[in-house]
């Protein structure tokens, strides 16, 4: 591959990345300089996935709604209570965080994090397999689109020259919201992206660099960058799981300005049918290094925040009624979060359904009362100035915007 | 059946050097028979390298006392578990008397796999070994199953790869592995059922998320299943009917009515509903022409199959046999066109080889890195089977490492022999078309 002017441009920029001490504004990237007009940032979308269903109602908890206690008499997390730990950290008079996610708090008082209740698809299945997918295709009930939505968002925003990691996931296998004809690269560790061959490596690279082009551009506009110790922004610490190292390196490709435009992240283990605790447990513990892991990847960036919006999603909620094994079945509306910058934070979005009987889904779930497209839309217009959104979500007219932009 | 490389690439792990013109002589036809009946095929040489993993042949009462789990040890041994010396200690505790823990049982169970996949000779019985595990995919590390999971793939997977659909999903419902996964030992009429298992075997297990079910079966059948149970997980790890927190009531599942008073044989009413159900034909019949054809698998075969499946009351032997011997099979268009698992690929990669392998943590976690760690996949659909999921450009490079460091018999336990140059292997085995099957 030709070393293009821009990656000589961007290796002169980094030496300086990557090393908490200095602040990252002063490491202009050369990518700004060069594609965007002089004094534009280069926006950033980090999109998260919470795979499983997560339980909106732990999360974010409508302890002001009063049937909300009574349909959960062994999980349900305790109202707030001024000077009181394990019980939900109030955000409204209304709506409190499970106390796991104490390490939000911050972010959303400082007016960054904006949470949206009753989100997600207004598609009614309760399958994981199918929620998911119309999740990421971002055409619900359609399974005739192949390719993501933001696979489609690179689409509609080409970029001549683009960075080999203009798109990444840290992840397994790319994730299904990527996937189509637009350039993404996956990957689960920085560290051992590339060919281990010893003194044969280059000779190695060289054999495979034009069968698997992508693979080996990226391969190469990493070693140009990267430094071989990462180390985070003095005083941040990444929880130990693999959700927590996948921001982890998501912060450090951020900021060994390679050229990422999207990055993508998921985290398992969020179908708590059986035993999911209440303040204390199962759920509780998932929830603080979810949390955890998000603040972090949060104050690793520091100021380069202002350029970043960071999304959650899970493909549906969970029912509203706990089941026979201290658990939730399968629901229908969920939460998320978006934090960054550009959010107008501090505040919890959505119209709240209300979870009497005659106001849940069905009679068991929490209503539905924002179409995640409406979100995701939103991010793309005013953040990623997407001009048009009607290519990345089709058949979708978005409603009068929220507003968290 | 002329193109025996294609025949191989699909009911086996791979040629061995020669197998083909070896395959040539004795026909196709004859062959795929040979392997359709894999108990008249003489496996004791493959048997005799299984005689590394022992727990492999245990009950599960046998796992849960030598493989047990590491904080009931140490209560037992009142050994201080905060101590930052004291995982070392429990470890050569356990080893003074006899026992491990219990990652050795997951390391028996990967390491067998890929024994079985490379050496083996009754190579189909493999291969649908691998299918049913991850259709009727369970989690090993989710606590009990790490005692369970052995005995589901002896008793419950591997007799019926090859049989009846209705006996392996029978056994796959009464197993305490699935019974755990799913969470149905703990759905009870008293407290409240659980749908989670209800859902996934009408899902993932039998009609397909298209075939017709709706929220109310689901909730019918987890009441049928109620009562379906494990006595003491942790201690024996049996199936047991529990008559006192069984839903006795009447159910309506997908239009049929089970009467009241049934119990336990509620549940087996609606495994009979369910396996005779045309959309689980069709589910079932799409899945195996999808691993065994093409990634979109063509419709006149899975109608043809499905065909096959109600005429002879899920036979999956029959269904083979119409599978591997259609013209859709057959076709040039479908040669190469599947691609490689990472246990696929790492197999084919070493039986190409002639390779020697213990099937040890090694090699076994290269095959997690490239993207498929064994009897570890969370959700309960199990792995996808298209191509496009397994090449990412992460993976793509894990792929490129295992030739480079199989190639070089870098991987301890595992060697090769070769006479071609080290570089032209190592194009061969990280090549686009050694990728696909």
């Amino acid at each position: 591959m030709a070393i293009s002017r821009r990656y000589f441009l961007k290796s002169g920029a980094v030496a300086l990345a990557g090393c908490a001490a200095t602040p990252s504004f002063l490491v202009r990237t050369a990518l700004a300089q060069e594609n965007r007009a002089p004094g534009k940032d280069h926006p950033i979308i980090i999109a998260i996935f919470q795979r499983g269903a997560a339980d909106g109602i732990s999360m974010v908890v409508p302890f002001g709604d009063r049937y909300y206690a009574a349909a959960r008499p062994q999980i349900a997390i305790p109202e707030p209570m001024r000077g009181a730990d394990e019980r939900a950290i109030d955000l409204d008079g209304f709506f409190g965080l499970h106390p796991s996610l104490s390490s939000l708090k911050p972010i959303y008082d400082q007016g960054h994090l904006a949470i949206v209740h009753a989100a997600g698809s207004p598609d009614t299945t309760r399958s994981h397999f199918d929620a998911q997918d119309y999740m990421e295709s971002g055409a619900p009930g359609n399974k005739g689109v192949s390719d993501g939505w933001l696979n489609r968002y690179l689409q509609v925003s080409p970029e001549p020259d683009a960075s080999a990691f203009r798109a990444v996931a840290l992840t397994p296998a790319l994730p299904r919201s990527l996937a189509g004809p637009a350039a993404a690269v996956s990957m689960q560790r920085v560290a051992s992206f590339g060919i281990h061959g010893g003194k044969a490596s280059p000779e190695l690279e060289e054999m495979f660099a034009d069968l698997y082009k992508d693979t080996f551009d990226a391969v190469k506009t990493l070693r140009s960058a990267t430094q071989q110790q990462y180390t985070p922004t003095a005083g941040v610490q990444y929880p130990n799981t693999p959700f927590a190292q996948s921001l982890q390196q998501i912060a450090q490709l951020i900021k060994s300005n390679v050229g990422v435009e999207v990055a993508f992240a998921e985290v398992n283990g969020w179908d708590t049918h059986a035993n999911q605790g209440s303040s204390r447990g199962r759920l509780a513990n998932d929830l603080k290094s979810f949390g955890d892991a998000l603040a972090a990847l949060y104050r690793d960036l520091g100021d380069q925040m202002r350029n970043v919006v960071i999304v959650t999603m899970t493909e549906f909620g969970r029912a509203m009624r706990q089941n026979g094994s201290g658990g939730t079945d399968h629901g229908h509306a969920s939460c998320l979060f978006v934090a960054g910058g550009p959010v107008k934070g501090g505040k919890v979005y959505g119209r709240w359904p209300g979870l009497a009987p005659e106001q849940l889904y069905e009679g068991r779930d929490l209503a539905l009362t924002t179409d995640f497209r409406n979100v995701f839309s939103e991010i793309l217009v005013k953040h990623m100035r997407t001009p048009d959104t009607a290519r990345v979500f089709p058949n979708f007219k978005p409603a009068a915007g929220l507003q968290i932009l | 059946m002329q193109d025996i490389k294609h025949l191989l690439s699909r009911i086996s792990f791979g040629p061995q050097p020669g197998e083909v013109e070896r395959i040539q002589q004795v026909g196709g036809d004859k062959h795929l028979d040979e392997q359709l009946h894999p108990d008249r095929i003489d496996d004791h040489s493959a048997d005799e390298r299984l005689a590394a993993f022992p727990s492999i042949r245990m009950s599960t009462s046998e796992i849960i006392n030598k493989y047990p789990k590491p904080q009931q040890f140490a209560r037992r041994m009142k050994v201080n578990t905060a101590d930052p010396d004291s995982r070392r200690r429990i470890r050569e505790m356990l080893r003074d008397k006899g026992m491990q823990p219990p990652e050795q049982v997951l390391q028996d169970l990967q390491s067998q796999r890929l024994v079985r996949a490379v050496y083996s000779r009754r190579q189909l019985q493999e291969v649908m070994t691998d299918f049913w595990l991850n259709h009727f995919n369970i989690y090993w590390n989710k606590n009990a199953d790490r005692w369970l999971t052995t005995s589901y793939e002896m008793h419950a997977i591997r007799p019926h790869v090859l049989g009846k659909f209705k006996d392996l999903l029978m056994a796959t419902a009464k197993s305490p592995a699935m019974l755990f996964y799913l969470d149905n030992h703990l759905s009870s009429a008293t407290k409240g059922i659980n749908e989670n298992y209800g859902r996934e075997l009408m899902e993932l297990h039998t009609l397909g998320v298209d075939g017709g079910y709706t929220q109310r079966d689901v909730q019918e059948v987890a009441r049928a299943f109620t009562g379906w149970s494990i006595n003491r997980p942790e201690m024996s790890g049996e199936f047991m009917f529990r008559p006192r927190i069984h839903d006795n009531r009447e159910k309506v599942v997908l239009g049929h009515r089970i009467d009241a008073g049934g119990g336990v044989r509620d549940g087996e009413e609606v495994i009979d509903i369910l396996s005779k159900h045309p959309s689980t034909a069709h589910f079932i019949s799409t899945k195996l022409v999808r691993r065994f054809v093409a990634d979109d698998p063509p419709p006149g075969l899975v109608q043809h199959v499905s065909g096959v499946f109600q005429k002879t009351d899920g036979d999956i032997r029959e269904m083979m046999h119409a599978i591997i011997t259609s013209n859709e099979f057959n076709s040039p268009a479908v040669a190469g066109a599947k691609t490689k698992t990472p246990f696929e690929y790492a197999a084919s990669a070493i039986r190409s080889l002639n390779g020697e392998t213990d099937g040890g943590r090694q090699v076994t976690q290269a095959i997690g890195r490239m993207g498929q760690p064994l009897y570890q996949c969370q959700p309960p659909s199990g792995y996808p089977d298209r191509g496009e999921h397994w090449m990412s450009s992460g993976a793509v490079l894990e792929r490129l490492n295992f030739a480079v460091a199989l190639s070089a018999n870098k991987i301890p336990g595992t060697s090769v022999q070769f006479d071609d140059p080290v570089k032209t292997v190592v194009a061969r085995l990280g090549s686009p078309e050694f990728q696909k099957r």
